[in-house]
């Protein structure tokens, strides 16, 4: 490539650099690294504005008892999409195929990751698994099983859930390849002197993410198959009639599913160990160990599949085993929050929007992490389980965690991935607005599923009408916040106030370092590394 | 260009190994055909843990390449075993 | 590592694409996990079943197949060899004795489970609901664990037959192998699954 010999002044960017192809092709045939990040976040960006309407929906639907909006099969359907939608296509991919694409190989000094070709096809199949979740929508009707697919009733369902299903599959091949494709990288690509102590803490959980998509994924990619042969073939391992056990499906399902939690937040909490000191101006506290509970959440959250099913009839030494390791791993997120803090404590800090986002996510975080041990005890799991306590819970920790810190590194890495800025001030009143919106949306779930009101029903007794109308309207204004991020977003990306500067926070790590927006392959001599990473002088 | 010089396994080296792994498959086979019950069933694990050790170590070359393929390799494996053992804490224990 | 940076526009890297094939090898590993945990649970369930199932399966047919991929195994790993010893001519015929061993296992395989459908005996069947929820499982297992396998034969043969026409081609040689070695390591990965395969199905009676 020629290219190569550009100089800072008049180099020209990723974004100019097309390849020299045409329209849509300069896109969907690159293999830059940061192109198909950017093609993922359009991808997902579509999906999530999606997802926000089928939630929005089920949350008037459940504004007044009885049917307001929609049939009890309509809603199931929804709750199921909504689903498949969050979990498959955006949660599970989205950090680390957005912006782990993106700042991996610039965090670690290399130009594009180890198979640019194979990164371009997981998009190409992440958008083949959309493809037939669309698909599963049509024909016998949208699948209503919920997006775990539980056996026996996913195969007695006489939806689309089929494609749905292979939907998953599909997307959980996207998965492995990119998790392949991070490790690889990491271990092979680090620019001279970067070693594994000195790698940038967004990049070690994205390792910790890679080891977790490549070893958990085909544990469901093969649960899913066992599903569709019990469909198509009527094979009998998950059907009670022939001997088969559902309990079975559950173990395998929460086998994959539960690990891919730690997939979703362990990115997420990388993310906040960015931009914490960024905008501290202090050296991480313990940096060394965040990354070992990095591995530690990744390893342990492997063996704690068991307590999604402890009202499911598991043997006894079962539900002990599974509580006690759900409250080690409690420990490993807990270190992490504490090095956050100890970060903040003394240090200046500027409340910029990244740090907005990160401050309000160790607050959400945190308390998702805490009813989760509510969750994780036996006694007291007996007594929300399947209730609207549960889907606080996890939203709490998968939208509060993974959507925070998706909107947080967003704006953090905005300005070097577009070049130009965004309005700030509107981005401050996104925020407030959408974490407003949040907290009254999901705050009330808990006490609704304490007082027993069960999740994905359409209808619920007269007595918990009250909250449940804060509820909505907190969805009303968590809508109206990420109107605001996004029109934001988009106008800023496109009208923006352009800019060069290659530093704006005040970063330590090498993406500060290279030209914003950066050059096709990053770097024009690689770096060397000689100190420790989030060092402030 | 790599960075480790390529051990170049000698035909010969192949071809024993070959003949060992057919002596433990005719091994596992006779034992299983006489009746011993739940320790055929050991037997039977443990021969084919060995021959597929000796197809990791010597075919797959991880006797010869660096550590980190090892390492990772018995790592896989343990988490394997550690799963289906704690998928065993429901099944074993009802 | 400092020569890989020295040469820009040498993007080659054997060691990361040995990494790679590893790492996929590690998920195909644990893909065939899931139905070994299936597999440990349900033989759990119907020990006596089980027991009765697999001695309905041929133990002879399932012992030459397994001689066959052990052989086929060291054919490819030779291959490696012979190219590293500039051998092309060796390297051809061992690769081509490779894909052969592979295909006779799939006509075993194809003739073994015609035998069991023409006895009434494939997932589903009417004759298997009447045998009772032990052999329904087992001969589940079997169809699906040994149809997962083949299929992998399958694509290894793929992977293999291009690797033949690119050493035929003069795009593998002595210094440039690693698509040779990788094969390799994905057939002996297949050969591996099989090695547990054939123990748990035939064998434990």
């Amino acid at each position: 490539m020629s290219s190569n010999t550009t100089d800072n002044t008049g180099y020209k960017s990723y974004l100019e650099e097309d390849g020299g192809r045409k329209g849509i092709f300069k896109w969907i045939l690159s293999t830059d690294h940061k192109r198909i990040g950017l093609l993922y976040l359009y991808a997902m960006m579509g999906w999530f504005c999606i997802g926000v309407v089928l939630g929005l929906l089920m949350k008037l639907e459940l504004i007044a008892p009885g049917k307001t909006l929609m049939e009890a099969q309509a809603y199931n359907a929804t709750f199921t999409v909504h689903g498949v939608i969050m979990i498959f296509l955006i949660v599970i991919p989205g950090l680390p195929a957005v912006f782990g694409n993106f700042m991996l190989p610039i965090q670690i000094g290399a130009k594009d990751v180890a198979f640019p070709r194979l990164n371009l096809f997981s998009w190409y199949i992440y958008i083949l698994g959309g493809i037939l979740v669309i698909i599963s929508l049509f024909g016998n009707g949208p699948p209503d099983t919920g997006w775990t697919f539980y056996a026996p009733y996913s195969f007695k369902t006489g939806t689309n859930m089929l494609p749905a299903a292979l939907g998953a599959f599909v997307l959980g091949f996207s998965s492995i390849l990119t998790g392949l494709n991070f490790i690889v990288t990491i271990h092979r690509m680090r620019a001279p002197g970067m070693t594994w102590f000195k790698m940038p803490l967004f990049t070690w959980t994205l390792y910790g993410t890679a080891w977790i998509q490549l070893l958990a994924t085909p544990i469901i990619g093969i649960t899913l198959l066992m599903v569709a042969g019990e469909r198509i073939l009527g094979i009998g391992f998950f059907d009670p009639a022939k001997g088969g056990d559902p309990l079975l499906y559950q173990h395998l399902f929460w086998i994959y599913s539960h690990p891919a939690v730690y997939i979703m937040i362990l990115p997420a909490m990388g993310v906040i160990s960015e931009i914490i000191p960024t905008f501290a101006k202090k050296t991480i506290f313990g940096y060394k160990a965040i990354v070992l509970s990095t591995l530690a959440i990744a390893f342990v959250g492997y063996f704690v599949w068991g307590h999604h099913m402890y009202t499911s009839g598991m043997s006894g030494t079962a539900l002990w085993a599974f509580s006690l390791l759900t409250f080690i791993v409690a420990i490993p997120s807990a270190i992490k929050v504490f090095n956050w803090i100890s970060t903040m404590h003394k240090g200046s800090i500027s409340t910029e929007v990244p740090f907005l986002w990160a401050a309000s996510f160790i607050f959400i975080f945190m308390i998702g992490g805490l009813t989760g041990l509510v969750l994780g005890s036996l006694a007291t799991n007996v007594h929300v389980h399947d209730t609207a306590f549960v889907v606080a819970h996890f939203h709490f920790i998968v939208f509060g965690g993974v959507g925070f810190a998706f909107f947080g590194a967003i704006h953090y890495w905005f300005p070097k991935m577009f070049g130009r800025k965004y309005d700030p001030s509107w981005a401050r009143t996104g925020w407030i607005t959408f974490f407003i919106g949040f907290v009254t949306l999901y705050g009330p779930m808990f006490y609704l599923g304490v007082k027993g009101m069960p999740r994905r029903y359409y209808d619920y007794l007269d007595e918990f009408h009250g909250p449940n109308i804060i509820s909505t309207m907190g969805a009303l204004i968590m809508v109206t916040g990420f109107l605001i991020i996004l029109v934001n977003l988009i106008k800023s990306a496109r009208h923006g106030e352009k800019t060069t500067e290659m530093n704006p926070w005040g970063g330590t790590n090498l993406e500060w370092q290279v030209p914003t927006p950066p050059p096709l392959e990053n770097f024009d001599e690689i770096p060397v590394i000689d100190k420790a990473p989030y060092k402030y002088d | 260009m790599s960075d480790t010089t390529h051990h170049i396994v000698p035909y010969r080296t192949y071809a024993l190994i070959l003949l060992l792994l057919l002596v433990l498959t005719g091994a596992s086979v006779a034992v299983t055909q006489i009746e011993l019950t739940r320790w055929a069933t050991v037997v039977a694990l443990l021969i084919a843990s060995t021959k597929s050790g000796i197809v990791l170590a010597i075919f797959m070359h991880l006797k010869f390449d660096q550590p980190v393929y090892r390492v990772m390799t018995i790592s896989v494996v343990l988490l394997l075993i550690v799963v289906i053992v704690f998928t065993f804490f429901d099944y074993g224990f009802r | 590592m400092t020569e890989t940076i020295a040469h820009h526009d040498e993007h080659r890297d054997d060691e990361a694409s040995k990494l790679g094939i590893w790492l996929f090898i590690f998920t195909e590993l644990l893909l065939f996990g899931g139905l070994f945990v299936t597999y440990a649970v349900y033989r759990h369930a119907h020990p006596q079943a089980f027991h009765m199932a697999a001695q309905q399966l041929d133990v002879v047919i399932g012992t030459i197949n397994t001689v066959i991929l052990l052989i086929s195994s060291m054919t490819i790993a030779m291959a490696t060899t012979a190219i590293q010893k500039k051998d092309k001519r060796t390297t051809l015929i061992l690769i081509v004795i490779t894909l052969v061993l592979a295909l006779v296992f799939l006509i075993n395989k194809y003739f073994e489970w015609g035998a069991k459908i023409d006895h009434g005996i494939y997932p589903g069947s009417p004759l298997l609901e009447e045998l009772g929820s032990g052999d329904t499982l087992f001969f589940g297992l079997y169809f699906f664990m040994t149809g997962l396998h083949a299929l992998h034969i399958i694509i290894g043969m793929v992977l293999i037959a291009v690797i033949l026409v690119r050493v035929r081609k003069g795009k593998i040689t002595f210094d440039n192998f690693q698509l040779l070695e990788n094969g390799g390591l994905y057939w002996h990965l297949v050969d591996l699954i099989w090695i547990f395969l054939f123990p748990l199905l035939y064998l434990i009676t």
